[in-house]
């Protein structure tokens, strides 16, 4: 009952602001990164100044990262349109011109709005919204996370409010029969985790969000929570209600203030209308949640690890079973979900699991999201349904290849990932298709790498990460990443030979097979997969010492070309960090290679029309350059 | 003992404690995590145990100007390394310390999540995206003037 009018003040709110032009600014932390709170504070004085009162909402992330800051104004009945990497002199235009007058200024304009049925936003000028089905991130970006009545007014908290009139095992049934996969890495089927979560005896049981997420190059639950934090709460007390738990609890990697800020909020605002805490919307059921701030440890993601990092101790994982779902938190039944898997359930509820169901393959339902970065035009973050291939991600929604490139991998999944090259870029978007290619769905970071990427040097920073991240409780990954970190660091220093790659492959199948936890079990992932499509890069470093993508420091130098030189600028040399560079004022320029560190800062700033400045690998070409050039002098 | 720290309330709150420390004093110093221990009623090598395990904890003090390099996989293959680099011998410090004036410590995190704004530095909380070598010594000589004043 007391729902009912929360719910019909929140609708009445956003009516009342779709009635209003009003402007909505986009604040997560990328979008902070880009200026964005600049465009905030310059958009407020320049509509005080102008003596115009209308409402400027900071909102989350659309995505759309190449274009940040976004800044979205809708205005009833006329377009509503996006503005793209807008500045303080944009910040004028755009209210001198759409907000006062009739203008909608489409030189800054990345596109016009609208929404489909689902309420999701889609952008007809881009692309990448052919292929996009947007559920999870379908309020990203045009909802206020920091109001609660913004998220009820769009249909937030309905779905709670559904379940807690329906039996527990109707609301497992339906995730069951939904086929949602967990979205923390493994896929395991949710409802059946919830099952048994639900059938113990044991009381009192856990929820815990996992909202650690570990893995370089991803960052999609930071944009969740920072973007619509409440779709993951609902979520939450959804599987609260439906295991029987009245506690919860959401672990936050401590790098995500601004996730942790909005998630505080979000929970605090919930508890204040009775929507979480004694008593959930007037009912017998209460759940409780305590937002927990991380510390930083890679394996307190491995949902054992979890746990002890819950409890204040070190997160070392041990060996399951018994899973969490047994014996967990306190050594109580405990349901670990990740941000992702808990914000679908919302959905679900409100659609039928026959709607998730209908879309996706045959053993991967639903939609996954992807973050995009590294060498493609157009990264960000995308929603899409399984299946689709990733031909149409790296081309169609991620931009393609940035200027006279070619994109060579996908590095998908952090370390537990692996690379896939582009020649199996036909492979959809599927739990059992990464896995045929030696990778993993992982979490969904994807690092896109082009020519001037180095896959042996990918590999060795991947096991320098993991080699320092190991818990090191078990023998296999405390000294087997260890040694394989060495057998890489040697191979991009050129001082390894023919039969280190030999035992680099033995020795990243053992570690494999060896390790105690996802963790030492998913490290010689990044080795294996290049070793398998990458083999000659590895061959060249090893006996040409050469580094095909010029990017392993020992194996490369600098050089400038004496005639390219034309102007002799003296960029290069002004700029070197470590006066490196030689050549009197008016003459061609040249690197004193014993003091070269190897920055590139004086490739950097050489002007492009000259390109006086490259790399050159193996470093004995050096010497041929030397002569060539010295003899024409 | 045992019991003690299986309780839901205590247990759950030791990391939280020593992260409010280092909120208030930059770092852990050795008495406090005396104290924690005490208050918990857990032996101290627990404490201690903690505190070394996690990334986010510093047993000495931090400088004024807080720098993290983002070394996670993006900023990596976009030359983070090398503004990583620029930092220390700008600085004349290795990662993970702090200059002898106290004025700046340097840390290395694994991803802060803005990986299509790659190479990023964090300082003091506030991110500088697509940073190089050179535009990390012109950061540095801004956050100089600031600081000298
Ligand atoms: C080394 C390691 C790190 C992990 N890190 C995370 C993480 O950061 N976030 C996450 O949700 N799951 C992570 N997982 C997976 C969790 O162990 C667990 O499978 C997941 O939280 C279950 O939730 P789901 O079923 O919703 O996917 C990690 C696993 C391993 C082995
Ligand atoms: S890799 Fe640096 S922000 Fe993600």
């Amino acid at each position: 009952m007391r729902f009912e009018k929360i719910k019909r003040e929140a609708e009445r709110y956003v009516k009342d602001l779709s009635l209003r032009t009003h402007i909505l600014v986009g604040t997560p932390t990328c979008g902070k990164a880009a200026g964005a709170d600049e465009v905030v504070r310059e958009l407020s004085s320049e509509l005080k100044r102008r003596g115009i009162e209308i409402p400027v909402l900071e909102v989350g992330c659309m995505g759309l990262c190449f274009a940040e800051p976004l800044v979205l104004i809708f205005k009833p009945g006329s377009f509503n349109v996006v503005y793209r990497n807008v500045d303080s002199s944009s910040v004028r235009r755009l209210v001198e011109g759409y907000i006062e007058g009739d203008d909608p200024c489409l030189e800054l304009a990345l596109g016009t709005i609208e929404f489909d049925e689902e309420g999701a936003p889609i952008i007809p000028e881009l692309k990448r919204f052919e292929f996009e089905k947007r559920i999870l991130l379908r309020r990203c970006g045009i909802v206020d996370p920091t109001n609660i009545m913004h998220y009820i007014g769009v249909g937030g908290y309905s779905a709670l409010e559904k379940t807690l009139h329906l039996p527990r095992e109707m609301v497992i049934d339906e995730i069951k029969k939904s086929e949602l996969r967990g979205r923390g890495g493994a896929g395991f089927p949710t409802g059946i985790k919830w099952e048994e979560c639900a059938k113990m005896q044991d009381e009192p049981k856990y929820v815990i969000c996992n909202a650690d997420e570990g893995d370089p190059g991803a960052f999609m639950d930071r944009i969740i929570l920072e973007s619509d934090p409440h779709q993951m709460l609902e979520g939450m007390i959804i599987a609260g209600y439906a295991v029987n738990a009245n506690e919860g609890f959401i672990y936050v990697r401590a790098e995500y203030q601004r996730a942790l800020e909005m998630v505080r909020r979000a929970k605090d605002d919930a508890e204040r209308l009775g929507i979480l805490g004694k008593s959930v919307m007037g009912t017998e059921f209460s759940f409780n949640i305590q937002v927990i701030e991380g510390a930083g440890a890679f394996v307190a993601g491995e949902e054992t690890g979890l746990i002890f990092a819950i409890e204040g101790k070190r997160s070392e994982p041990r060996f399951r079973p018994p899973y969490p779902s047994e014996r967990g938190l306190f050594g109580k039944p405990t349901l670990v979900d990740n941000v992702k898997t808990f914000s679908y359930v919302p959905w679900i509820i409100e659609n039928g699991w026959e709607k998730f169901y209908s879309i996706g393959t045959e053993k991967s339902k639903g939609t996954a999201i992807f973050t995009l970065a590294g060498k493609v035009k157009e990264p960000g973050l995308t929603e899409v349904p399984m299946g689709v291939t990733l031909n149409t991600l790296v081309y169609e929604v991620a931009g393609g290849p940035r200027e006279g490139k070619r994109i060579k991998a996908i590095q998908i999944g952090g370390p537990s990932g692996g690379c896939i090259p582009s020649s199996l870029f036909h492979l959809p978007v599927d739990y059992d298709a990464f896995l045929s290619s030696g990778s993993m769905m992982g979490s969904g970071g994807m690092i896109f790498m082009d020519e001037d990427d180095c896959v042996v040097d990918m590999a060795r920073f991947f096991l320098d990460f993991i080699q320092k991240e190991s818990c090191g409780k078990c023998t296999m990954c405390r000294i087997g990443t260890l040694q394989l970190f060495y057998l890489l660091d040697k191979i991009t220093k050129g001082e390894a030979e023919t039969q280190d790659l030999t035992k680099l492959k033995e020795l990243a199948e053992d570690v494999k097979i060896g390790s105690l936890c996802g963790l030492g079990r998913s490290a010689p992932n990044p080795i294996l997969t290049t070793l398998r499509y990458f083999y000659d890069e590895y061959v060249a470093h090893v006996e040409e010492k050469k580094c095909p993508a010029l990017v392993c420091k020992s194996l490369i130098a600098y050089f400038i070309i004496p005639e390219k030189c034309d102007r002799a600028c003296e960029h290069c040399k002004l700029t070197c960090p470590v006066e490196a560079v030689g050549g009197n004022k008016g003459e061609p320029k040249y690197i004193i290679q014993e003091k070269c560190v190897k920055c590139g800062t004086c490739l950097n700033v050489c002007p492009p029309e000259y390109s006086a400045v490259i790399k050159v690998s193996p470093i004995k070409k050096l010497k041929e350059l030397e002569i060539q050039n010295y003899r024409k002098e | 003992m045992k019991k003690k720290e299986e309780q839901p309330s205590s247990g759950s709150k030791i990391i939280e404690t020593l992260i409010r420390i280092q909120k208030d004093f930059g770092y852990l110093p050795e008495e406090k995590l005396k104290e924690v221990a005490t208050l918990f009623g857990v032996p101290e090598s627990q404490i201690w145990g903690v505190a070394t395990f996690y990334n986010v904890f510093r047993l000495k003090p931090k400088g004024k100007t807080h720098i993290k390099i983002c070394m996670g996989t993006a900023c990596h293959l976009s030359g983070g390394e090398r503004v990583l680099e620029a930092a220390e011998r700008e600085l004349k410090i290795t990662v993970g310390d702090t200059t002898p004036d106290l004025r700046f410590s340097l840390e290395r995190v694994a991803c802060i999540g803005c990986c299509m704004l790659a190479p990023v530095v964090v300082v003091d909380g506030k991110v500088y995206p697509r940073m190089s070598p050179l535009k990390f010594e012109e950061l540095l000589i801004g956050l100089g003037e600031k600081g000298s004043d």
